[in-house]
Order: structure tokens, then C-alpha cells, then sequence
């Protein structure tokens, strides 16, 4: 799959609930239930404590766009839907990863690291913990990158999104 | 207005008083015990049932009957688990319903304690919606909610989950102050039921020009209270109707617009008039499988023009060239409004109109009649009972043979006289449903007609029925079969019969009936049939039970075959052959 059709595979939702026990489960499950894919999921309060927001990636190929926000829309805890087409969204996502990395290949991986604007959490005898926050495809090369010294142990948020300013100055 | 300091059970009951609920069902137990004290000096009647699934599909059948929302509560636990499967059916046929059911303390919660389960969680996927209430002093803007929900939008039922301790005077989280006036706290529920009027327009302009429409009208027209405005749209515009299983009813069968009911039993013009149709006006109806067939040979040459005021159902199945998402009554009238004001257009519909009558001359709905020395036939009884009953006349259904035949073979001139288990297919809905429309109606006639199978599911609610003095009817098309799985495996499964043969000898249905006190009668002779009908007509202290002993090889017709074209539809053998 080349990046044009992934970007027009997969598309973000920033839902916006109401901050309420068992919300997650009923999106969760509103999303098992209509056989409707997901590809990264991120949840967390906003500003205002009554609400979360739960940043979706959803597979257009598993269901239409237009399903899934219509059905997502029918839950009543869910207040406010909004698309974020691909290009329309500023995305970002944080990778925390231990990596393997030798005394002679360490400034090697430093060298990568810094081209990709992480950091270095922590450093060991023979491994180092590594940050990156960035767009997902620039985390997803990075992880690439890394596969060959050796991944020992990764996790990634999932993405969070919020509207491009469409009075943008940069 | 002036506060009131009191528990939360009391609260509850008096919310619901003030939902205007009249009639409550349920069965109480361990953690709904301190609602039911209250009860007692309330004005909601409450109908005790012998199993919470009865207490589920009484509160349907209310629904169905009135529009106003059906009641049931039931204790946590089992109880929590045998309502499943009504809210399930409510689910699935948009049925206005709120269910209370008792939950374990709110400390105890997650600790598998006594009659604990997650109710909530259980039932996330088949309510509109539900809640776990967790204080005293939310149930009354909890208990509005849930009305609210149930009954606004598209309808459905909701559950609100009540924990012990919160309801319990002797435990002081259940301390409450009772303001008059509270406010909902809904962000995220704004069900819309304006219709937009440029799309008025736009489907307007597709009738004016279709030559071959067809008003394809679903559950919808009676959840909204729309029969006299489709009524109206269809007289003005002369296009015919069909009635799905959720809409029998919403327009007369004797009308002469009236096809009757589409679908994989539904009759050959019905069926045909959709498939051969130019333009489908589908008005609260879904698309259902049980209706398009093979979705991709379903009617494809119609355009569609698709109300509902659920904007998911919109484009979920079938991609509509006109989409309005509004109530439907709103919708219909307002169609009416610009058809009358702009005219209906003058597109030729002879062509169609002889087509249409040309198949109903050649394909009526028709059985082959009684022979001397054959078994009764079913359809036969439902002929005979819809004739010596009064035109609004309340009939339930389980689901089967006879739910199909009953659909088929009984006329239904008013809206809100049918009422069956539609999308999840309930076995054992008919007395229970029964029931819950004769609460409503005790002065109309109403009809069980059930199968032998589904009996055997709920007839322990026939003891609720006589105790609480609830004189239903019940007509039970005995064939000794799960009969329409026995048409599958004649037809489809080359006469290998697995399990579906029921005993002819027990239950003796008549004695059983009698011994939960009802009359009991039987029948077994074509020439019995109308005196047992009067003699149960006769009855109006008691429920009846008639055990019609009916022909085990009789089968449904038509019938389009599971994942078949509705152009495959099977006529019954002595219509084949001719021109189609």
C-alpha cells in the first residue's frame, strides 16, 4: 500500500464525550458490534473536565466514512463528531521504545534520533530508552529505522489530531 | 415548587408517576425489594408476571398497542438476564420501552456478589440507551431521561439500573430531596425531526415523474402516528402501497392501493410491484433483508427516495437518490403539501396500474382447499377467526408459520391492531404481548395467534393473565412442529427432518390451559372451527386457549428462498405456470 492509498484508507474522528464511566466501552463496542475496524484509538479528559476526547483512526474499508459517524452519532454520550480528513488534520503521536544498542553503535542511533527530533530517556549497558513525538508516518520510519539494531520493547499512543488554523500563519 | 425530603424508592415510584406510567410489569427480588414497598401505595398498576421475559414483552405489547412507553422492572441478576431478550426485540423493532432493573449495592459492585451482573454492560449493545443510576439524588433526572429517550427520535427501549443501597430507607446513601423540577443533562441527544424542504422537493419531482412507483412503507408510519397522512399521499397521488411485517396496518388492506405485505413471504403482487417498480418510496422502513432478498437484485431499476428520521438507516443497506432524515409524518405531509400545491405530474401509470391488477387477478394469496378426510388448515382458521371478530380486533403473533399466516390471511384496516416480534424474531412473544395490549385495551378483543413451538416459550403467562384478570385469547395453530424450520428442511434440506418434530400427545394444550384457568377447547375438524370461535368469544371473564389440531404439511407460499432474488419467488404449486 503506497502512502495515498493509506491516507485514503484511514481517517480520523476527534470525538468529543461525555466524560462519564463506560463511554469507552460503548464506543468500543459500538465498534465491534457494526464489524467496524479500528486502526488506533487515544482517550483522554479535554479542557473541560465533563468531557473527553477519544482521537479514532477508523479503516473506511471495513464500513463508509458516513456509517461510521452516524452510528458513532447515535450514541447518546457522544456529543460532537468531527472529521478530520487527511491534510485537514495536524496529527501527532509519541513512541517510547528500548532499543539495543552496543557502546560502538550508540552514536549511530543518536545520530537517527536527532534527525528525527527525539530524545534519549535513559541509557543502560547495553540498551538506551528512546522518545519521538511526531507525525505518525515520520514515527512509523523511525520504528523502521530501529528494527534493524534491535527493538527490545515499544509502545506507541496512537494518534491525537486537532484541526489544521485555517488562519495559519506558518 | 416545594422540595421533599425522602429515599430514593419512593423517588422512583414517583418519577415514574409522573411519567404518567399507568401500568407497570415485573417480578420482584433481592435488590429491587425496597422499590416494591412504595408500590403499594401507588397508583401504577402493577401486573406481577411468572417469568421477567414475560414481564419484558407485556411491556411491548403496551407499547405497540398505545405508543406510550411500555414499563417492566425486574430485580438484578437473572432477572437482569431473562429481560435480555425483550429489550432485544424492542431494540430491533424501535419499541418505546423503559426496564428498572435492581443492581447489588454500589459497594459491592465488581465483587461478584449475590445476583450480581453487569447489566449495564450486558445490555449496552441492544438499548437506545442505558444507565447505571450510582445516587439517590440522580434518579429522578435519570428516570425523565430515560423516558425521554425511549420515546423521542427513533424509538427504543432504555434501561436504568438501580442499586440497593441507593433505594433502601434503611440505608442512609438513599436519602434524597425531591425538587419538582429537574433538568435533563443530555449534551449529546438532539434527535432532529424537521425534514428538509429543498429534499421535499427533490422527491416530489421523482414522483411526478416515475411511472411505476411504489409507497414502500415500514414500522416507522406507525411509530410517528402517520397512517392518515400516508393515508392522504396515497389517495392523492394514487400510487399503491406495500405494508411490511412492521406495518401491517399502517394502511387498510381493503384499501384498493393496498398491495399488502412484500417480503420472502409476502404475496407474488407486493413482491413484484417493488421488483419491477421505476421509483420505491420508502417511507420508516429499513431495507431489511427479509424484505430486498438478495440485496443486489433487489428492485434494480428503482430509484429510491428513503425517510427516516434515523440518519444511519439512510444509505445503510441501499444508496438512496433522495435522502431525508426527519419524522416521517412531518416528511409525509410536507410531500403532500408540495404535490398538492405543484401538482402530482402526468407521468402515465395505465401500463403499470393494468400490471399490477393482472398479477393480482392471476397470483392471489391462496391455499389449497380442504379435502374431506385431510387435516384443518391453518389458514383456513385464521380466515374463519378474522371473520367473527370485530374489525379492531388487537392481534399478537409469535414467530413461524402462523406469524406469516396471520400476516397474510387476516385483514388489517386500522393501524396498531398488529402487533409481532419483526426484526430479532421472538418465539414465545405472542401472549405475553398479548397481554401487555389488553392492559391498554380492555374493552377491545384481543388475539393471540400462536404456534405450538412458541406456546411452550411463554404460556406460563397465561396464570398471570387469569390472576390478574387479563381475558386475552389465544388461537394456537397446532401443527405438533417447529414448522417453518420443518418448510426449510422439506424444501431445502431434501425431507431430512432434524428436531423439529414437537410430540402430538403432550402437551395436552386444552388441559393445560385449564389448569392455569383458562378455557380450554380443541379442535380438529374444519366444521368446529366457527363454534369454538363463538363459544371463546362468549368469554370475557377469563382468557381461552383454542388448540387447533392443524395440518403438519402445510407450508408458507410464497416464498422467495434465503439469499435468493426476490424475482425467484415461489408461488404455491397450483399457481405455477402461468404468465408472470
Amino acid at each position: 500500500m503506497n502512502v495515498h492509498e493509506a491516507e485514503h484508507r484511514y481517517h480520523t474522528l476527534v470525538v468529543t464525550v461525555e466524560n462519564k464511566s463506560g463511554v469507552l466501552a460503548r464506543v468500543a463496542s459500538l465498534f465491534a458490534r457494526r464489524a467496524f475496524n479500528i486502526e488506533s484509538l487515544a482517550v483522554a479528559p479535554t479542557d473541560d473536565e465533563d468531557m473527553s476526547r477519544i482521537t479514532v483512526v477508523v479503516d473506511l474499508e471495513s464500513a463508509p466514512l458516513d456509517q461510521i459517524v452516524k452510528q458513532l452519532d447515535k450514541l447518546v454520550n457522544v456529543v460532537e463528531i468531527r472529521e478530520l480528513a487527511p491534510g485537514q488534520a495536524v496529527e501527532r503521536e509519541l513512541m517510547l521504545v528500548t532499543v539495543t544498542a552496543e557502546p560502538d553503535r550508540r552514536d549511530e542511533i543518536v545520530e537517527h534520533l536527532d534527525r528525527a527530533g527525539g530524545k534519549v530517556l535513559s541509557l543502560g549497558t547495553d540498551r538506551m530508552m528512546l522518545s519521538l513525538v511526531g507525525p505518525p508516518r515520520r514515527v512509523d520510519e523511525f520504528e523502521d529505522l530501529l528494527r534493524e539494531y534491535g527493538i527490545i520493547e515499544l509502545q506507541r499512543t496512537g494518534r491525537v489530531a486537532l484541526p489544521v488554523l485555517d488562519d495559519a500563519l506558518d | 415548587m416545594a422540595t421533599e425530603e425522602m429515599d430514593g424508592g419512593r423517588a422512583l415510584i414517583r418519577a415514574l408517576e409522573e411519567e404518567g406510567v399507568d401500568v407497570m410489569f415485573g417480578l420482584p427480588g433481592g435488590a429491587i425489594l425496597p422499590v416494591y414497598d412504595p408500590i403499594i401505595d401507588s397508583s401504577i398498576r402493577h401486573v406481577l408476571v411468572r417469568h421477567e421475559q414475560g414481564a419484558g414483552h407485556m411491556a411491548e405489547g403496551y407499547a405497540h398497542a398505545t405508543g406510550r412507553p411500555g414499563v417492566a422492572m425486574v430485580t438484578s441478576g437473572p432477572a437482569a438476564t431473562n429481560i435480555v431478550t425483550p429489550l432485544c426485540d424492542a431494540y430491533l423493532d424501535s419499541v418505546p420501552m423503559v426496564v428498572v432493573t435492581g443492581q447489588v449495592p454500589y459497594a459491592a459492585i465488581g465483587t461478584d456478589a449475590f445476583q450480581e451482573c453487569d447489566t449495564t454492560g450486558i445490555t449496552q449493545s441492544i438499548t437506545k440507551h442505558n444507565f447505571l443510576v450510582t445516587e439517590a439524588q440522580d434518579i429522578p433526572r435519570t428516570i425523565k431521561e430515560a423516558f425521554h429517550i425511549a420515546t423521542t427520535g427513533r424509538p427504543g427501549p432504555v434501561l436504568v439500573d438501580i442499586p440497593k443501597d441507593i433505594v433502601d430507607p434503611a440505608n442512609p446513601r438513599s436519602a434524597m430531596t425531591w425538587h419538582g423540577d429537574v433538568e435533563m443533562d443530555l449534551p449529546g441527544y438532539h434527535p432532529q425531526t424537521a425534514v428538509d424542504l429543498a429534499l421535499i422537493a427533490a422527491a416530489a419531482g421523482l414522483i411526478r415523474a416515475a411511472e411505476r412507483p411504489v409507497l414502500y412503507v415500514g414500522g416507522g408510519i406507525l411509530k410517528a402516528r402517520a397512517a392518515d397522512a400516508l393515508r392522504a399521499l396515497a389517495e392523492l397521488t394514487g400510487i399503491s402501497v406495500v405494508t411490511t411485517l412492521m406495518a401491517r396496518g399502517a394502511f387498510p388492506d381493503s384499501h384498493e392501493l393496498c398491495l399488502g405485505m412484500p417480503g420472502m413471504h409476502g404475496n407474488y403482487t407486493a413482491v413484484t410491484a417493488m421488483q419491477e417498480s421505476d421509483l420505491l418510496i420508502t417511507l420508516g422502513a429499513r431495507f431489511d433483508d427479509r424484505v430486498t432478498g438478495k440485496l443486489d437484485g433487489f428492485a434494480p431499476e428503482a430509484k429510491i427516495i428513503h425517510v427516516d428520521i434515523d440518519p444511519a438507516e439512510l444509505g445503510k443497506v441501499r444508496r438512496p437518490d433522495v435522502a431525508i432524515q426527519g419524522d416521517v409524518r412531518v416528511a409525509i405531509e410536507a410531500l403532500v403539501d408540495e404535490l398538492s400545491g405543484n401538482g402530482t405530474g402526468d407521468a402515465d401509470r395505465s401500463a403499470w396500474r393494468s400490471r399490477i391488477s393482472g398479477w393480482q387477478e392471476r397470483y392471489p394469496l391462496a391455499y389449497e382447499p380442504w379435502a374431506p378426510g385431510e387435516p384443518l388448515k391453518p389458514q383456513y382458521v385464521i380466515e374463519r377467526l378474522r371473520d367473527a371478530t370485530p374489525d379492531d380486533t388487537i392481534v399478537t403473533s409469535g414467530v413461524g408459520q402462523h406469524q406469516m399466516w396471520a400476516s397474510q390471511y387476516w385483514t388489517f384496516d386500522h393501524p396498531y391492531t398488529w402487533i409481532n416480534s419483526g426484526g430479532l424474531g421472538t418465539m414465545g412473544f405472542s401472549i405475553p404481548a398479548a397481554i401487555g395490549a389488553k392492559v391498554a385495551f380492555p374493552d377491545r378483543e384481543v388475539w393471540a395467534i400462536d404456534g405450538d413451538g412458541c406456546f411452550q416459550m411463554t404460556a406460563q403467562e397465561l396464570v398471570t393473565a387469569t390472576v390478574e384478570n387479563i381475558p386475552i385469547k389465544v388461537a394456537l395453530l397446532n401443527n405438533s412442529y417447529l414448522g417453518m424450520v420443518r418448510q426449510w428442511q422439506e424444501m431445502f434440506y431434501d425431507e431430512r427432518y432434524s428436531e423439529v418434530s414437537l410430540s402430538s400427545d403432550v402437551p395436552d394444550f386444552k388441559m393445560w390451559a385449564e389448569s392455569m384457568g383458562c378455557v380450554g377447547i380443541r379442535v380438529d375438524d374444519p366444521d368446529e372451527v366457527d363454534v369454538a370461535i363463538a363459544k371463546a368469544n362468549e368469554v370475557d371473564d377469563r382468557p381461552v386457549v383454542i388448540d387447533f389440531r392443524v395440518a403438519a404439511s402445510e407450508k408458507v407460499f410464497p416464498m422467495v428462498p434465503s439469499g435468493a432474488s426476490n424475482s425467484e419467488l415461489m408461488v404455491p404449486g397450483f399457481q405455477e405456470g402461468q404468465p408472470r
